[in-house]
């Protein structure tokens, strides 16, 4: 392996190293949970990517075929990580705030931790307005 | 028929490219047996997927992975910086409502998983009606600019993609 592609991965895999301990660093120093919840997201993107791309520069230079895996990995984690994020935030508001923590949606409807969806609005479809289904109407129609 | 037999040919494309990903050496029988996948999966799956995202040119997807990419990478080092150099209590998170624009279920998603993975900012939840997000900052002096960014950079750009 010739020194520039030795020298490419080190860089990459420093990166990584640096970004993974500053995310861990995170969770020690920040003291709300909400706060820490922003550490992972480094160590989940640059940390995990720096590893990924280093891998991908030693078997192309090593074995000479371009692996794919690691932009799978790199898939996975997009899909993921972003939920568990969310599921993490939605348990601590549903634990320790209130309503009157947050500030107002801005809305007609207030957070959906704390507010029913309106009922006789349908979710919003493709590029459509919501349908406010009348239920005097659909009565109407079905006799 | 042939939207019976290939109810989401995208959904399609992405499981052939995934399994041909996963075995990662390119033959003609994974091709085949990806293929195989491709086709019966979204079938059995149809009733899940009711609608189908319409997406906008190939071009504009690029696009916006390659400015999330870049931000990504610019949010890690001042995330990095804010934890590594600021005093606990100088770090002052706020929680930034954002109106949404956007209507469709997946570009809803989309756009809160592009806060979530940048860092410094989480997607917390929606309003009741899926009009507005809520978003916490680690760290921001001015809330109403963090706003304004994430509608211009990547909430503009979405309602291209998906609308």
């Amino acid at each position: 392996m010739s020194f520039a592609a030795e020298l490419l991965i080190s860089i990459f895999l420093v990166i990584s190293g640096v970004f993974g301990f500053v995310g861990s660093f995170g969770l020690v120093k920040l003291k709300n949970s909400l706060q820490r919840l922003h550490a992972p997201t480094k160590a989940t993107t640059l940390g995990v990517g720096g590893v990924l791309v280093a891998s991908m520069i030693y078997f192309y230079v090593e074995k000479g075929h371009l692996s794919v895996h690691e932009l799978l990995i790199t898939l996975f984690l997009f899909l993921t990580a972003p939920i568990t994020a969310n599921f993490i935030a939605k348990t601590y508001m549903a634990r320790n705030l209130r309503k009157q923590d947050l500030p107002e949606s801005q809305s007609d409807y207030g957070w959906s931790i704390y507010d029913d969806p309106p009922e006789s609005v349908q979710l919003p479809e493709n590029g459509t307005e919501p349908v406010v289904l009348d239920p005097a109407k659909d009565g109407g129609a079905q006799s | 028929m042939l939207r019976r037999l290939v109810p989401h040919p995208l959904l399609s494309l992405t499981l052939v490219l995934v399994w041909l990903g996963l075995v990662n050496t390119f033959t003609l029988g994974n091709l085949i047996l990806g293929l195989g996948f491709g086709l019966v999966i979204p079938m059995v799956t149809a009733p899940y997927w009711p609608n189908r995202p319409k997406l906008g040119h190939p071009l504009k997807v690029l696009e916006y992975f390659l400015i999330v990419l870049w931000d990504i990478i610019v949010a890690n080092v001042q995330v990095a910086m804010i934890i590594l150099f600021k005093r606990e209590p100088s770090i002052r998170s706020h929680w930034i409502p954002i109106p949404l624009e956007l209507t469709s279920a997946e570009a809803i998603t989309v756009l809160a998983g592009t806060i979530t993975m940048t860092p410094g900012t989480v997607s917390a939840t929606l309003s009741a009606d899926g009009r507005s997000i809520l978003v916490h900052c680690l760290h921001t002096d001015d809330p109403e600019s963090v706003r304004d960014d994430i509608k211009s950079r990547y909430e503009r750009r979405l309602k291209e993609i998906f609308q």
